[in-house]
């Protein structure tokens, strides 16, 4: 195998000055965390770049298809290595060059000798392989200035180091740098990219959602499994609170007025949450709210839903279109799961012509009527917590027959 | 058949294996339920069901999305074929082929040719291989569908499938599809590589899976039309209850020939050496179809002047189980058209023999059947 190493690239967090290290150690955390799988990663970090050292070859595939996905990378670049020696230097450059044998690109040989018994110096090196390159591939042309690729070389005590391929990653911040939230999952196809653009900004999550059973199935649970699960994929874990959420529906369906009962659904749920939020230590509420995009999703709506708390609720999807989302969506790969056909929390309870406007004194009025906190409390009590990812040790059921 | 039978002819179907027969019996008894349920035994078989998929899909190098569980080999050709030329009508009319295909394909394309299609077959040279060259030739800007063997079931001749996606998809928009029934499992396939097939064909009980279960795979979404109607399964192309038994059977066996397949591939050519051999010692009664460059799975010969069938009943007397070129044309009377296509001599055509490994072979099965080779010819041929 010629790769020795993967170079990250910070993404913004390059140009903050004080949290800096901080952010980098978050950013080692996680990526050690992603790939919990591989075993105990060799991670070096300097000012504007990490290495990952690479062992064989499963590893490396494992990490250029998870690295992408991973906040806070800006872009990475496998790394090659072989014997102080031009004819191997050589070989390696060709072999590298390989990857970029389809496209019409400019390119240029850039050499930094930090070894200085070689025998060779830099721009004999530079000028060795540049003339040792270019004649095998058509395709390439010499530019100095900004060049496509730029073939690294660079000559260490120990080896020589060489990379061309630059892959972007995600960009964003390194999830857990900017606080926690919980994020109110329903299953559908809004709440786990509200989540994503949360993540990429740094946010960590946990994950709230409300269950009615036997109104909803235990399909649509696992489903919501399965979503925190994908957001985990972003490097970091995910706590999952399960709401007992039947008890309540039932009372507001018996007491509130069929066009105002989802308003108040969606008020308790909150209040629930706020609750979670509190024991948990996060400081706000993500939603997957668009505005208009459904009757609890108005202004007026929102300003009624919003009435029972205090706490930020961030909403990143507010303006966003539905197709916007399911593009997101889809390149998260949660699409195919939200899609599933199975009644959820909100679908069951649904009035048949709920109120667009609804009016926050009347709300409070019809709620007034019952007590709903001894209820919320017992909810909150009783909530069922699973984390993500799950341990890989769990035992496989199916591993036998498959 | 008795115990110490000899099975050569594993190309026409293969004995399951052990390990997939017990998973088999496992998934009927406890994840009977139907995946499209969905009570909590539904979800069970769904769950099961995907991972089946993702297994395969994996294998393949290609998502589990873009996998679909068939009933073996004829209905993964049939319905590549019919689907691919259907949907892209707005593409083209033109249709490549070969002339060795299995009759799956070259009857799906007759068919086409019936409805309007414009259908042409590349010819194979005495090795039974195709050129590369009227390959480039042939392929049009409105060619929509190519579709060729990766290994001949009847002489083990291996087409340079890797070559040739790339002149097609240079030259044209056609999709390419592989029959990989007789090469999965015994040669690298997937959709791994840049450029290679666009949907590959398998087939169950030629990988040590059971009868009635193939999967057609492909590189990424294609435009499809459904092809069997009603409950939306397999992602709406191929309705009716999924048979997860079979699905997780065929799963395995996929993984588990992957896995051994470099092991027996390498006993494979050995034994292919050995008897190609011994074979050529008898001199010019015997005529050898297959080539070194084949597949090692599957050696073809034929005895001057005598029909096949004369020598498969002279073998089984001795419990060796060979077959005519193939299963599927043994029983008919006319020289198969694979063998028409090799332009062999007319002495060597009705004589067709056609041996074939499988995982279940061992090295004394091969020395007794090179025993047994030697005393029927012997019988029949007299000196030679």
């Amino acid at each position: 195998m010629i790769w020795k190493e993967i170079l990250i690239r910070y993404g913004e967090l390059s140009t903050k000055g004080r949290n800096k290290m901080d952010f980098i150690r978050r950013l080692r955390e996680n990526i050690r965390h992603a790939f919990a799988d591989l075993g105990h990663l060799h991670i070096r970090t300097e000012r504007d770049r990490m290495f990952i050292a690479i062992e064989n070859e499963i590893q490396m595939d494992v990490l250029l298809k998870g690295l992408p996905k991973i906040f806070g990378i800006q872009s990475f670049s496998p790394v090659a290595a072989c014997e102080k020696d031009m004819e191997a230097m050589k070989k390696l450059a060709i072999t590298i060059m390989d990857t970029f044998k389809n496209e019409q690109l400019t390119f240029k040989v850039e050499v930094k000798r930090t070894d200085k018994t070689f025998p060779l110096e830099s721009h004999a090196i530079q000028r060795e392989i540049g003339s040792y390159v270019l004649p095998r591939y058509q395709n390439l042309s010499v530019k100095v200035k900004q060049p496509d690729i730029e073939l690294r070389v660079e000559v260490r005590h120990d080896a020589t180091y060489m990379m061309a391929q630059v892959i972007s990653g995600a960009g964003g911040m390194p999830v857990g740098s900017n606080g926690k939230s919980l994020l109110m999952l329903s299953g559908g196809i809004d709440s786990p990219v509200a989540g994503y653009l949360m993540m990429k900004r740094g946010v960590r999550l946990e994950a709230i959602h409300f269950f009615s059973p036997p109104y909803t199935s235990q399909n649509s649970l696992e489903k919501v499994k399965v979503l925190a699960n994908e957001l985990t994929k972003f490097g970091a874990s995910i706590r999952l609170h399960v709401i007992p959420f039947t008890e309540i529906q039932v009372l507001i369906k018996e007491k509130v007025p069929s066009n105002v009962s989802m308003t108040t659904t969606r008020r308790m749920m909150l209040k629930v949450a706020d609750k979670v939020r509190e024991e948990i230590g996060a400081l706000a509420i993500v939603t997957g709210e668009s505005l208009g995009q459904v009757a609890s999703q108005t202004l007026e709506s929102l300003t009624a839903i919003n009435a029972v708390t205090n706490t930020p609720i961030l909403r990143p999807l507010i303006s966003s279109d539905k197709l916007e989302i399911i593009d997101i969506a889809e390149k998260i790969g949660t699409y195919e799961t939200s899609i599933q056909p199975f009644e959820d929390c909100c679908t069951i309870f649904t009035p048949a012509s709920p109120k667009t406007k609804p009016k926050l004194e009347k709300v409070e009025h019809y709620e007034s009527f019952s007590d709903f906190d001894e209820l919320i409390g017992r909810a909150v009590k009783n909530r069922e917590v699973y984390i993500f990812p799950k341990k890989e040790q769990e035992a496989d059921k199916f591993a036998d027959l498959l | 058949m008795e115990v110490n039978t000899i099975y050569l002819d594993n190309s026409a179907t293969t004995k399951p294996l052990k390990e997939v027969m017990q998973a088999f019996m496992a998934v009927n008894e406890q994840y009977y339920a139907n995946p499209a349920s969905i009570h909590a035994m539904g979800v069970e078989s769904n769950e099961l069901l995907m991972r089946a998929r993702e297994q395969v899909a994996d294998i393949l190098q290609t998502e589990a999305k873009n996998v679909l569980f068939t009933s073996g080999g004829t209905e993964s050709n049939n319905t590549a074929i019919f689907g691919l030329a259907r949907s892209n009508t707005h593409k083209g009319n033109h249709i490549l082929t070969t002339e060795v295909e299995h009759p799956s394909v070259l009857e799906s394309v007759k068919q086409l040719e019936q409805e309007g299609f414009d259908v042409e077959y590349l010819q194979v040279d005495k090795n039974g291989v195709i050129s590369l060259e009227e390959l480039r030739t042939k392929v049009r800007k409105d060619t929509i569908l190519v579709s060729m063997m990766h290994v001949n079931n009847e002489m083990g001749a291996i087409q340079p499938i890797f070559e040739a996606a790339k002149i097609i998809h240079e030259s044209s928009r056609a999709a390419f599809h592989v029959d990989a029934v007789q090469s999965f499992g015994k040669l690298p396939i997937s959709f791994n590589d840049e450029d290679g097939p666009d949907c590959i064909s398998i087939s169950g009980h030629k990988i040590h899976g059971f009868k009635g279960s193939g999967v057609l795979a492909f590189r990424k979404k294609m435009k499809w039309q459904p092809y069997a109607l009603g409950g939306g399964q397999e992602f709406g192309l191929r309705s009716g209850t999924v048979a997860v038994p079979q699905a997780v059977a065929l799963s395995k066996a996929a993984r588990m020939a992957v896995e051994t397949m470099n092991n027996r591939a390498q006993k494979y050519r050995q034994w292919n050496d050995e008897i190609c051999t011994q074979l050529r010692g008898y001199g010019d009664v015997v005529h050898i179809l297959s080539t070194p460059q084949g597949a090692a799975h599957i050696l073809s010969f034929s005895i001057r002047d005598l029909k096949g069938e004369v020598i498969i009943n002279a073998l089984q007397k001795r419990n060796v189980i060979v077959s005519t070129s193939s299963a599927c044309s043994s029983k008919q009377t006319k020289t198969s058209h694979v063998v028409e296509a090799l332009n062999i001599d007319e002495h060597f055509k009705k004589g067709v023999i056609r041996i074939s490994f499988g995982a279940h072979v061992t090295n004394e099965d091969i020395v007794k059947f090179k025993q047994v080779l030697d005393e029927v010819l012997m019988e029949l041929k007299g000196e030679y």
